[in-house]
């Protein structure tokens, strides 16, 4: 059953088409991704889910009702998590939650309780009382992560949940967002410009580039597609490529010299196979397929090169460009 | 109307408020300093006929300057809450957008009251003879007049795209409207001009009303100025509610 649907979802600013007759359908229980460069029109789309934003045209159902006809219903299915920072810095993290959680129309009685559970959740329980000023930048995210579960909300948006995280800060969220998932049997829409966030959460990716999105699969659908991962092998003399052909799991053999670069599924469970074929070896060097490839695959750029292409003013540049 | 939520609002207001004393302190320095210094310098070669001394004159004046910067301010504050995702935040919820703005305009009014209390207390200096019924309709006539301009800066905050514009509101809204409301001076023998400023003014009935609670001396009529003062404050709140009902998030 699909949580979160859209129909023809489009919005202009000006002549700047931010977002492009989208539609996508996403499932129950499922985390889904949309990967793209900064400006390509992620937190956008998830604005006019989350009512905050009219669509220029098109419409979209989130939790079954229509963001247009219903968005107050819309707003009681939904915990949203911002891109920036969205707690009151005097205000101490229970009393962050404590409010929203009357905003949300919570019976008194069952505040409290839902308030730690959603801190223990997050890790945050022992420093509930101290003021939001004095907590670190990943601890206002799990905060806010608290905050948007409150009201035990059918879908989950998270705009860029680990952004201006460190490499520990955000393996951690990665693991709360995991958990949350499995524990409260959420829906989740996650926007992200990382690769590795996307491909380490979403249970399927919409790659999403200028608008429209290029490409939608599970992760590891998307990399297959590209052939598989190249393991590149250097011996004292030339491997029997023939051989090497013959493996199914073997998609294509390039052999210059003594250095054979070999394009192949699977690497984890074929690589043996293939290193019994090849014998006496000097080097081998495995090279996995990347969201990064897949990327370069279906936008004909990297991620890097995009993200100086896309601000606005570059894209208002280009437009005026195509036109003259 | 979800009254939980406008209490939710009401309560965040407060507790950020009380914790940055400083903004207290500040809101009522520069009114005392009025008072005292120009409202003593000025009254000692002003003699106004019917009060005592030039400083009762403008007191009435001076608290409503109090209430006039701190709840304009307070409202277009908002603008500030908009640019940061604080407030989408709050739009998300299921709270309406005029409950919202319910709970932000009972921030402003208690917000005003505090202070106008402080002001009160420096009447006494001056000898301001309150009484338990001045006080109350003083209070009363503040909370009214509040919630109007709290709706005002409420509906400048959500037009306005940047905070750069702040300062536009101090010159071409808080002191026209402060300056041209006989605050500080009678109203009895101004010129063609000044007198139609004054009298298309709102905050001149209200100043009006509170000198007359305050001091016995009033130049419009009772029912002319609670008139002017409810109707002010019910208009500017609908307008403030349908641009909030408007404003992008």
């Amino acid at each position: 059953m699909s949580v979160v649907e859209t129909f023809g979802l489009t919005k202009n600013f000006g002549k700047v088409v931010a977002v492009d007759n989208l539609s996508i359908s996403i499932n129950e229980g499922e985390i889904f991704g949309l990967l793209g460069p900064n400006g390509a029109g992620k937190t956008t789309i998830i604005k006019m889910l989350a009512t905050l934003l009219e669509p220029t045209s098109g419409t979209a159902k989130v939790n079954g009702f229509d963001i247009l006809k219903q968005p107050d219903k819309v707003r009681e299915s939904i915990g949203i998590l911002f891109q920036e920072p969205s707690s009151d810095e005097l205000l101490t993290g229970y009393e962050n939650i404590k409010l929203y959680a009357m905003m949300y129309g919570i019976p008194k009685e069952q505040i409290s309780k839902g308030i730690t559970e959603a801190l223990e959740l997050v890790e945050l329980a022992d420093r509930k009382d101290d003021l939001v000023k004095h907590y670190s930048g990943g601890m206002r995210r799990r905060l806010e992560i608290a905050r948007s579960l409150i009201h035990k909300p059918k879908v989950l948006f998270l705009d860029e949940p680990t952004l201006g995280l460190d490499p520990r800060g955000r393996e951690r969220m990665w693991n709360y967002i995991v958990r949350l998932v499995k524990e409260l049997r959420m829906t989740v829409l996650l926007t992200t410009h990382y690769m590795e966030e996307a491909d380490a959460l979403a249970n399927r990716i919409g790659i999403i580039d200028r608008g429209k999105i290029v490409v939608l699969d599970s992760p590891k659908a998307l990399k297959k597609a590209l052939g598989g991962d190249v393991v590149t092998i250097r011996a004292t003399r030339p491997l029997p490529t023939e051989e090497l052909r013959k493996l199914d799991c073997v998609k294509d053999v390039k052999q210059e010299g003594l250095e054979t670069k070999i394009t192949i599924e699977d690497v984890g469970e074929n690589l043996q196979q293939l290193l019994k074929i090849a014998g006496k070896i000097e080097s081998v060097e495995v090279r996995n397929t990347t969201l990064n490839d897949v990327f370069l695959r279906w936008t004909g750029r990297t991620m890097e090169e995009n993200e100086g292409e896309s601000s606005w003013f570059d894209k208002i540049v280009q437009e005026s460009v195509e036109k003259a | 109307m979800n009254l939980a939520g406008v209490y939710a609002i009401w309560q965040r207001e407060m507790l950020t408020f009380f914790r940055e004393k400083p903004r207290i302190v500040s809101a009522v320095a520069n009114p005392i300093l009025w008072l005292l210094a120009f409202g003593g310098g000025l009254g000692s070669s002003v003699v106004i006929p019917g009060v005592e001394n030039y400083q009762q004159y403008i007191f009435a004046g001076i608290l409503m300057q109090t209430f006039l910067f701190s709840s304009i301010f307070y409202g277009a504050y908002l603008v500030w809450d908009r640019r940061m995702d604080l407030l989408k935040a709050i739009l998300v919820t299921p709270l309406s957008r005029s409950s919202i703005f319910l709970g932000k305009v009972l921030g402003g009014v208690t917000f005003s009251l505090v202070e106008a209390a402080i002001i009160l207390v420096f009447g006494a200096i001056i000898n301001i003879q309150y009484t338990v019924a001045s006080v109350i309709l003083t209070l009363l006539v503040i909370t009214v007049a509040t919630a109007g301009l709290t709706a005002v800066g409420l509906t400048i905050g959500s037009y306005m795209t940047s905070p750069e514009g702040f300062q536009l509101i101090t010159t071409f809204v808080i002191f026209p409207l402060f300056f041209l409301s006989g605050a500080l001076y009678p109203l009895s023998n101004l010129n063609v001009y000044l007198d139609v400023l004054n009298r298309i003014n709102p905050l001149t009935y209200i100043v009006d009303t509170l000198r007359g609670i305050l001091i016995g001396l009033q130049y419009f009529g009772t029912l002319e100025n609670i008139v002017v003062t409810v109707g002010f404050a019910v208009i500017a709140n609908l307008i403030g509610i349908r641009a909030f009902k408007k404003m992008r998030a």
